[in-house]
C-alpha cells in the first residue's frame, strides 16, 4: 500500500485499467491540456491532474482532448455502443445542465429501449461539491437528481482506496456509471491498493459502529459524520456511520439492518432538501422500517439554495460536524 | 452510373421496401392498430438507401426520429421493425423501444432517435471508436434541416474536425423541420451545407431524390474519410410525403404541393425511368421486386399482427435495477 491523494489514487486506476484493456479510452476537456499552445502536449495533464501522463502512455487515439463542447463529450456514449469503454471528464457536475439530454435520454436508456440488445459501458467522471470557494455554478452536488434516473448508476467515493477501488469497477461495468468525485478531497491522502482493487457496488461501508443512532451518509460528508460520531462518543453516545458508497444501486439492506440495530435514522446530505438523497432514504426507512424507529428522522441538509461564495456563506451552507452533532441530539431526546 | 445490375436490382428493392412499409404503416395507423407517435420516411428513400447501401455492418449509424427508411436500408429485419412498431414482444426492441427507437447494434444502427440533434454527438463518439481501432470505418449521422440548427450538432461538427474523426454528417433537407419552413429557421437562407463547411470540413451537395445522385456523391465523400482526411458533410435535397408525425393535418404545405413532389420528385418512379430508358433493367425486373416487396410486408403486418404482446413482467427486465 502506497499512501497518495485522491487524485493520485484516480490517476493510478486509469492507468492501470488502460494498460488492462484498450478498449478503455478516456475523453474530455483539457485532460491532456495544453493542445495547440507553445507549451504543448501535456503543459496541464488535467486541471484535477488526474489523467496526468495518459496522453505520453496511451497516445491520441486513446486520450482525447476535446474542445469546451459538453455534450459532444458524453456522446462518448456513441463510443460505447461501438464497443469501447469510454470514460469521459465532466470538470464540474455543474456542466451536467449543458449534456443533460445525452445523460438521460441516451446513454441511461439504451440497454432498456433497445430491448436489452447492447449495454452501454461509459464512465461520466464528475467533479462535485462545495467547499473550494468556488461559487453557486462550480459548486453542486447533483448526485441526487442522478440518482433519480433509471438506467444510471451512481457512485460516490469518500477516500483515496475508495476512489480506486470504485473507480476500477465503474471501467469494467456494462452500464453507464457517473462517478462523482468529492473534489474537496482531490488533496486528501490515505493508503490505496497499489494491486488490481474493486469495490462491488451496491455494498456500503460502515465506518463506524454504534448502538444508538445511524447516520446515513455519502462522498465528503462521510469525514464530516465519522467526526460527528467520534465528537459524540466522547459523550458516550455511539453511532452507526453509513458511507453509501453507490447511490444506485442502494445498499438499502444495510440501511435497514442498522435503522432496526439503533431506531434512529439521521440522513446527511449535500443536495438541496427537496426531491434529495435524504429525504429518499428518509421515505425509503418510513417506508419499510417504520415500526423499528424510535424518533423523526432528521435530515441534515444545505439550505434551499444556490451554493454561496463567501468562506463564511459556504460554511454555512454545508452540513457540519457540529450540525450533525446537534441532529443525533435531537433524535436521542426521543426514548 | 458505376453499379452493376444486381446493385440496381438490390438498392431498388429496398428503396421499395421502405416505400410499402411506410404506406403500410400510414395505412395501419388509420385503423388504430399501431400506438404512438410515428414519423413516416416515404419520399426521402433515395437518401438512406444511398448512404447505406455504399456501407458494411463495420460502419455505424445514428438515425432520426424518422428513422424506419435507415433501419432498413442499414439491414434491419424489417419483421422485426413491424413488430416493434406494434409492440409485440419479439419486435426488434422486445417493445420497449417503439417507432422512435429501432436499433440493431449488431448491423451498425446504433438507433433511431426521439430527440432532435441528438444523434450527431453519438456519431461522433462511434467515430472515435472506429479511430481508435484504427479501422476504415466510418460513421453516419443522419440529421434532418431541424436538428441542423441544435447546438449538439454544432458541437459534434467542431469536435469531429478537431479529432479528425471518421463522422460523416448527412443532412437531409425535406423543407420542414416538424411544421416550420426551412427558409424561415435555417439562418443560412436553408443553406446547411455552408455551416458544415464553415466547421473546416469538405462538403457535397446533392439530389436527395436522385439514388443515383446520393450513390455517386457518397462514393466521393467515403473516398475521402475512409482516406483519413476527417469529417465531411453531405446536403442532400428531398421530400417528405408524409407529415411530421402521423396525424399532421401538413396545414402549412402549400396548394398542390404534396401532388407536385410526389408526381416529379418520386424516387423510385424516378429510378425505374432512368434505368429502363437506359435499358440497364426491364420494366418486368421493377415488376417482379415491387411484387415480391408487397408479400414480405402483407407477411409482416399479418405477423406483428398475430405476434404475442409484451409481458407485463417485463417491465422490469434490460434495466440493471428496479425499485
Amino acid at each position: 500500500m502506497a499512501i497518495m491523494q485522491l487524485r493520485e489514487a484516480i490517476n493510478l486506476t486509469l492507468h492501470q485499467e488502460m494498460e488492462r484493456d484498450p478498449n478503455v479510452i478516456v475523453l474530455g476537456e483539457d485532460i491532456v491540456g495544453g493542445m495547440g499552445t507553445a507549451g504543448g502536449p501535456e503543459a496541464i495533464g488535467g486541471i484535477w491532474k488526474t489523467t496526468a501522463g495518459l496522453y505520453a502512455k496511451f497516445g491520441d487515439r486513446r486520450v482525447i482532448d476535446t474542445p469546451i463542447s459538453e455534450s459532444a463529450i458524453i456522446g462518448a456514449a456513441g463510443a460505447a455502443l461501438a464497443g469501447k469503454r469510454p470514460v469521459a471528464e465532466l470538470m464540474f457536475a455543474d456542466f451536467i445542465g449543458v449534456c443533460l439530454d445525452q445523460i438521460w435520454n441516451q446513454m441511461a436508456k439504451f440497454r432498456y429501449m433497445f430491448g436489452g440488445m447492447s449495454r452501454c459501458p461509459a464512465v461520466i467522471r464528475i467533479a462535485y461539491g462545495a467547499g473550494r470557494n468556488a461559487g453557486p455554478q462550480h459548486s453542486q452536488a447533483a448526485y441526487a437528481m442522478m440518482t433519480a434516473i433509471p438506467g444510471l448508476k451512481v457512485v460516490i467515493p469518500s477516500s483515496p482506496a475508495e476512489a480506486k477501488g470504485l473507480l476500477t469497477t465503474a471501467i469494467r461495468d456494462d452500464d453507464p456509471v457517473l462517478f462523482f468525485e468529492p473534489k474537496a478531497l482531490y488533496a486528501a491522502r490515505g493508503e490505496v491498493p497499489d494491486d488490481e482493487y474493486l469495490i462491488p457496488f451496491g455494498h456500503a461501508r460502515m465506518v463506524r459502529e454504534g448502538r444508538d443512532a445511524t447516520i446515513v451518509t455519502c462522498g465528503q460528508l462521510v469525514d464530516v459524520a465519522a467526526g460527528a460520531a467520534d465528537a459524540l462518543a466522547q459523550q458516550g453516545v455511539a453511532c452507526d456511520v453509513i458511507d453509501l458508497r453507490t447511490t444506485s444501486p442502494l445498499d438499502e439492506e444495510a440501511i435497514l439492518d442498522s435503522v432496526e440495530q439503533t431506531g434512529r435514522l439521521i440522513v446527511v446530505d449535500e443536495n438541496p432538501p427537496r426531491c434529495g438523497l435524504a429525504a429518499d432514504i428518509a421515505g425509503l426507512v418510513a417506508d419499510k422500517a417504520f415500526a423499528s424507529l424510535r424518533a423523526p428522522i432528521v435530515q441534515v441538509t444545505p439550505p434551499h439554495t444556490p451554493v454561496p461564495f463567501a468562506p463564511e456563506l459556504e460554511q454555512a451552507y454545508l452540513p457540519s460536524a457540529a450540525r450533525v452533532e446537534t441532529a443525533v441530539m435531537r433524535a436521542l431526546e426521543y426514548r | 452510373m458505376q453499379l452493376g445490375r444486381e446493385q440496381m436490382l438490390r438498392a431498388y428493392r429496398q428503396m421499395k421496401i421502405i416505400r410499402e412499409f411506410e404506406e403500410r404503416s400510414h395505412a395501419e395507423i388509420q385503423t388504430g392498430e399501431i400506438a404512438g407517435f410515428t414519423h413516416l420516411y416515404s419520399g426521402q428513400e433515395a437518401v438512406a438507401v444511398g448512404v447505406c447501401e455504399n456501407l458494411t455492418d463495420a460502419d455505424y449509424i445514428v438515425s432520426t426520429h424518422r428513422g424506419h427508411g435507415h433501419c432498413i436500408a442499414k439491414g434491419c429485419d424489417v419483421k422485426g421493425m413491424m413488430k416493434e412498431i406494434y409492440g409485440r414482444a419479439d419486435g426488434l426492441c422486445k417493445g420497449k423501444g417503439g417507432s422512435m427507437h429501432i436499433a440493431d447494434v449488431g448491423k451498425g444502427m446504433l438507433g433511431a432517435n426521439g430527440i432532435v440533434g441528438a444523434g450527431a454527438p453519438l456519431a461522433v463518439g462511434a467515430a472515435i471508436a472506429a479511430r481508435a481501432n484504427g479501422s476504415d470505418a466510418v460513421s453516419i449521422a443522419f440529421s434532418g434541416d431541424g436538428a441542423c440548427n441544435q447546438g449538439t450538432t454544432f458541437e459534434a461538427m467542431n469536435m469531429a474536425v478537431v479529432l479528425k474523426a471518421p463522422a460523416i454528417f448527412v443532412f437531409e433537407n425535406n423543407h420542414y423541420s416538424e411544421h416550420t419552413g426551412v427558409d424561415y429557421a435555417v439562418g443560412t437562407t436553408g443553406d446547411i451545407a455552408s455551416r458544415a463547411e464553415a466547421f473546416g470540413m469538405k462538403v457535397w451537395r446533392g439530389n436527395g431524390c436522385d439514388y443515383f445522385a446520393v450513390d455517386t456523391v457518397m462514393r466521393e465523400v467515403l473516398e475521402h474519410v475512409r482516406a483519413g482526411n476527417g469529417p465531411a458533410a453531405v446536403e442532400l435535397d428531398t421530400e417528405r410525403y408524409f407529415g411530421h408525425f402521423e396525424g399532421d393535418p401538413q396545414r402549412y404545405r402549400g396548394p398542390g404541393e404534396l401532388d407536385r413532389i410526389r408526381a416529379e420528385r418520386d424516387c423510385l418512379a424516378a429510378f425505374r425511368a432512368k434505368v429502363t430508358e437506359a435499358k440497364l433493367l426491364e420494366h418486368a425486373d421493377i415488376d417482379a421486386i415491387d411484387a415480391e416487396v408487397m408479400g414480405l410486408i402483407d407477411e409482416a403486418v399479418a405477423e406483428a399482427r398475430a405476434a404475442d404482446r409484451p409481458d407485463p413482467a417485463n417491465v422490469l427486465t434490460d434495466v440493471y435495477i428496479s425499485y
